[in-house]
Order: C-alpha cells, then sequence, then structure tokens
C-alpha cells in the first residue's frame, strides 16, 4: 500500500530488484490513506511510481480502478519479468472506500466529498459492468445470475469455515521446529495438563 | 479528583507535559488528526498544534530515529508506536542509536526519549499486534522499561518518564487502556521509575507481576483469600531497571514467591527475577520459586490466545503448587 513505501523494506526491497534485475513486479496499491494519513503526508513525491527511478526500475501509474489497464500493464510486466527483462514497480491509482479496521472512523479525518466522488464515479466493479454493456457483452440477467452465484458461493464458504472444529489448545505448539525442542514438548505436556484439569472453563480477560 | 481509565491518564499525562514543557513534541502515526488508534493523543493536536503533535509517514525506523536526534539535541519527544510488535522495524534505531547514546559519546550526548506502545493478548488482534517484548529491551543496557498497571501509575509515571535523562520504553497495557477507572488527579505529580508497588499485602506467598497480568495477580490472589491463602501483589511497574529491594523484603516476610509475565517464558524477565531472589533470599525460600508465563510460541491466533496468556486460574495453580511444596 500507500503507505508501505514508507518503510525502510520497501526501498530496500526496489533496491535489490534494480541490482540484481530480479524477476519480480512490485505493486503498490495506492489507495490514498493509510489510517488517517494522506498520500501527501506520507510522501512529497509526486507519485509512487516514480520512486522505481531512483532505483533503475521501470515505473508505471495505472488506474487501479481500471480493470482492464490493470490487467494490461501487470501482463506486460511478468511478461518482462519472466523474459529476464528485470523488475517492474505498478502503482495502482484507488480509493478506500471503507475504514481501515472496525474500530477506524474515517469522518475524524478525511471528507466526505472525496469519499462521494469515488463511490459516484470511480467504482471499477459500476465502470466495468458498463464497459462491457456497452460492448454488448453484458446485460442485467447474467449480472444478477453471477451475484447470485457469486453470494450462494461466499455463503457455503462462510458456512464451511465456521463448520471447522476449534483447533485444540495444544496446536500453539505446532510448527515453531521442524522437530519440537524438549522445553516445547514440555510446556505442551504442562498445557494438556493444565486444560484436562480445569475442564477448559478458560475464561478470557481475567 | 476526576476518575479516568488508563488511556485517558496516558492523555491527560501528554496534556500536562506539552503545556508545561516546549521541549516535549509527540509524534507517530495516526497521532494527530486522527488523537491515535486507541486515541491516546485525541485533542493534543488541536491544543497544541500539528507542529508538537505529528502525524508522521508510516516507518517505525524512522519514528524512533527521529527521536533520537531531537532527543539527542535537547528536545523531549514522546514517540508513539501503535503496537509494541511494530518496534521491530525499529529495533536497531532503539537498540543501536537511542540505547547507546551516552555511552558511545562518554556522557556528551544524551537521549531523553519516551516510545509508548500498547502490548500484550486481550483484544483478539491479528499477528504482531499482541507481542510481549519487554524482555528484549529489559536486555538492551541504557534503555530503561516502564509498565503501569493502573490509570494513576500511568499518568505519573510516564510524567517521570518524560522528565528521565535516558531513553524510556513505556509500555501500555492493551487490555488495562479501558478495563477500569482510578482517581487520577489533575495535573502535574510523578510516580518514581524503579519503584515498585504492593498493590495488595498478604503474608503466604509473594506474587510479583506487571501490567495487566498485576489484574490478573490480584483476581487469583482474591480466590485464594477464599482458601485461606493470603497472597502479596508485589506490582513492579519499572521493569528496567527493576526494584529487587521489594521483591526480596516480601519473599523474606512471605517465604514463597511465583512471577507472573504474559511474555515467553524462557530467558523472560522472570527468569532474572528468580536469579535475583536465588542470589538474595535463598534462606528465606520454603520452596522454589514457580514461573506463571506465555510459553515459548509466538502469540498465537485469537482463538487460542486465552490458552496462551496467564489467567487466574494458572496463577491460583501456581500458588497452591509452591504452598504445598
Amino acid at each position: 500500500g500507500d503507505g508501505a513505501t514508507s518503510e525502510g523494506a520497501f526501498h530496500e526491497a526496489a533496491n535489490f530488484a534494480g541490482v540484481l534485475k530480479a524477476p519480480v513486479v512490485l505493486v503498490c496499491q495506492n489507495n490514498g490513506w493509510a489510517i488517517s494519513v494522506p498520500r501527501a503526508r506520507q510522501t512529497a513525491s509526486e507519485t509512487i511510481a516514480q520512486k522505481g527511478v531512483a532505483y533503475g526500475v521501470p515505473g508505471l501509474l495505472v488506474d487501479g480502478n481500471d480493470g482492464l489497464a490493470m490487467y494490461r500493464e501487470v501482463h506486460a510486466a511478468l511478461e518482462r519479468a519472466r523474459s529476464g527483462g528485470g523488475p517492474t514497480l505498478i502503482e495502482a491509482l484507488t480509493y478506500r472506500i471503507g475504514p481501515h479496521t472496525t474500530s477506524d472512523d474515517p469522518t475524524r479525518y478525511r471528507p466526505s466529498d472525496e469519499l462521494a466522488l469515488w463511490q459516484r464515479e470511480r467504482d471499477p466493479l459500476v465502470r466495468l459492468r458498463t464497459y462491457l454493456e456497452r460492448e454488448g457483452q453484458w446485460d442485467g440477467a447474467r449480472q444478477e445470475a453471477l451475484e447470485e452465484e457469486m453470494r450462494e458461493r461466499v455463503a457455503r464458504i462462510v458456512t464451511a469455515a465456521l463448520a471447522e472444529p476449534m483447533p485444540p489448545p495444544e496446536a500453539i505448539f505446532d510448527h515453531i521446529y521442524g522437530t519440537p525442542s524438549p522445553i516445547l514438548e514440555a510446556q505442551r505436556r504442562e498445557l494438556r495438563a493444565h486444560v484436562q484439569a480445569s475442564g477448559h472453563k478458560e475464561k478470557p480477560h481475567a | 479528583m476526576p476518575s479516568r481509565t488508563l488511556v485517558e491518564a496516558i492523555n491527560d499525562a501528554l496534556g500536562v507535559a506539552l503545556a508545561e514543557d516546549e521541549r516535549v513534541l509527540v509524534l507517530g502515526e495516526d497521532v494527530g488528526r486522527n488523537g491515535g488508534v486507541f486515541r491516546a493523543t485525541d485533542g493534543l493536536m488541536e491544543r497544541f498544534g500539528a507542529e508538537r503533535v505529528v502525524d508522521t509517514p508510516l516507518a517505525e525506523a524512522g519514528i524512533i530515529g527521529t527521536s533520537v536526534g531531537l532527543a539527542e539535541y535537547g528536545m523531549r519527544p514522546v514517540a508513539e508506536i501503535q503496537f509494541l510488535g511494530f518496534t521491530y522495524q525499529a529495533c536497531a534505531q532503539l537498540m543501536a542509536q537511542a540505547a547507546r547514546a551516552r555511552w558511545r559519546s562518554n556522557g556528551r550526548f544524551t537521549c531523553p526519549l519516551v516510545v509508548r506502545a500498547p502490548f500484550g493478548v486481550g483484544v483478539r488482534a491479528p499477528e504482531l499486534h499482541s507481542e510481549a517484548l519487554e524482555a528484549h529491551y529489559v536486555h538492551t543496557p541504557g534503555l530503561k522499561v516502564v509498565a503501569p498497571a493502573t490509570p494513576y501509575d500511568a499518568k505519573g509515571l510516564l510524567l517521570a518518564a518524560i522528565d528521565d535523562p535516558d531513553p524510556v520504553m513505556f509500555l501500555e497495557p492493551l487490555r488495562g487502556y479501558r478495563a477500569g477507572r482510578t482517581e487520577v488527579p489533575e495535573g502535574r505529580y510523578t510516580v518514581p521509575l524503579g519503584a515498585a508497588r504492593v498493590a495488595r499485602e498478604g503474608r503466604d506467598v509473594t506474587v510479583v507481576a506487571w501490567s495487566y497480568m498485576v489484574t490478573v495477580a490480584l483476581a487469583a490472589a482474591e480466590a485464594l483469600s477464599g482458601e485461606g491463602i493470603e497472597a502479596e501483589v508485589i506490582d513492579l511497574r519499572t521493569l528496567s531497571p527493576f526494584d529487587a529491594d521489594a521483591i526480596i523484603a516480601s519473599v523474606q516476610k512471605t517465604g514463597r514467591a511465583v512471577v507472573v509475565h504474559e511474555a515467553a517464558r524462557t530467558a523472560g524477565l522472570g527468569a532474572e527475577i528468580v536469579a535475583t531472589i536465588n542470589e538474595r533470599a535463598l534462606l528465606s525460600l520454603e520452596a522454589p520459586v514457580a514461573r506463571v508465563t506465555g510459553y515459548d510460541v509466538p502469540i498465537p491466533p485469537a482463538l487460542l490466545e486465552d490458552y496462551y496468556a496467564p489467567t487466574s486460574a494458572r496463577v491460583a495453580e501456581a500458588v497452591r503448587s509452591v504452598i504445598g511444596f
């Protein structure tokens, strides 16, 4: 994201990619806001794409809400990477319609007309649909059918996820090392004994 | 006297410090217009301006590194890192720069900065949002580490940390931000760094804890009281330098001790406390000192975090085993 380009790791990765001519495509989803910090307060450079210049990495600024443009540019960048042409940095320009988290309140820091503009005129789903309908490739009936299919699919996945059994408490000791250390094995036994003794009655926050 | 939550007490302390001392400034991600992701800096930018309450780019190493420079040249920066786990990004600045400025310059430069960050489990956060890293910073010579448990102490210790001539990691209990209220006096007062507090008196066993684990230890002590076991709960408050005298005095009285922390067990601060008790109070001990801690694993995902962090039930179990030794 746009915020992450302020972290040192982004600059080190772009530099390495340039020096090593790495077969990599760096895609930055610039949605304008890193929680409350607008893009203009994140970096003084005019675009994020131009940061590629300093690392010898081609930088592209793409309308991230134009699905076809993104497809074309990512496809070309991947081709270049696979054929030895080196890395590409793509800045996909978009907007964060919602809050950063469920506890975030964007009305504290963000103008509502900006949100309205992006919602009203730049929604990528609406734009793609409008284009396809104009081209005679899409219509209301197919849209409804697709939405119904997607609703069912999401509901199926959610139901399946909720039906997953609770992981056992001891799962917290899995995947730490290839071979568990004696200390970890002892701690696993300790937790097992505690859970058995307390009858799974752990109460949060007490 | 107003009654405040811990996060309100932090906000109050920052307001006092900013109003009293022009050298104090607050910087971090979302601390300005948004008032901090936990609202610890709510209203401060409006009161003191964007020059002193500064929204920074998203870069923890940049926030701490900038604070190091500000502190070395006479300012009193108070940096906010949104979650202690995000200080992984800034370890070089904290451990290799802030902690060593005084030593490296033979005392010519000091680095009086404060880094505030919430830590610990309890809010069902995703990975890296619940890390308990106090031992990393206690193990870094030159850093002080403070971890208040109550709103009153949070304000008094934060003002003392800002006054302190050395870099202070100020670790706030994420679960304790809005867990309760205490009376918090208006205006300036300080709670000295390096001094523990007896949170509950008792004759049978000493329970040493800090931050939210004090609340957990007190709940265990209440339950044990019903069984005729009176636990003394020591709230360490400052982890580096920690108040060994207070621990030893209590252990000499009770003859038994349990150390509680949320961080992983191996090489945790609990180990240092047990070693100190062994060195200074071995002949007072009636039983080996027990530890109740997190396990040696990354903080697990939300559904399992209750099994990771010490609970009052686990603390009570350990106390009973120490009593029954």
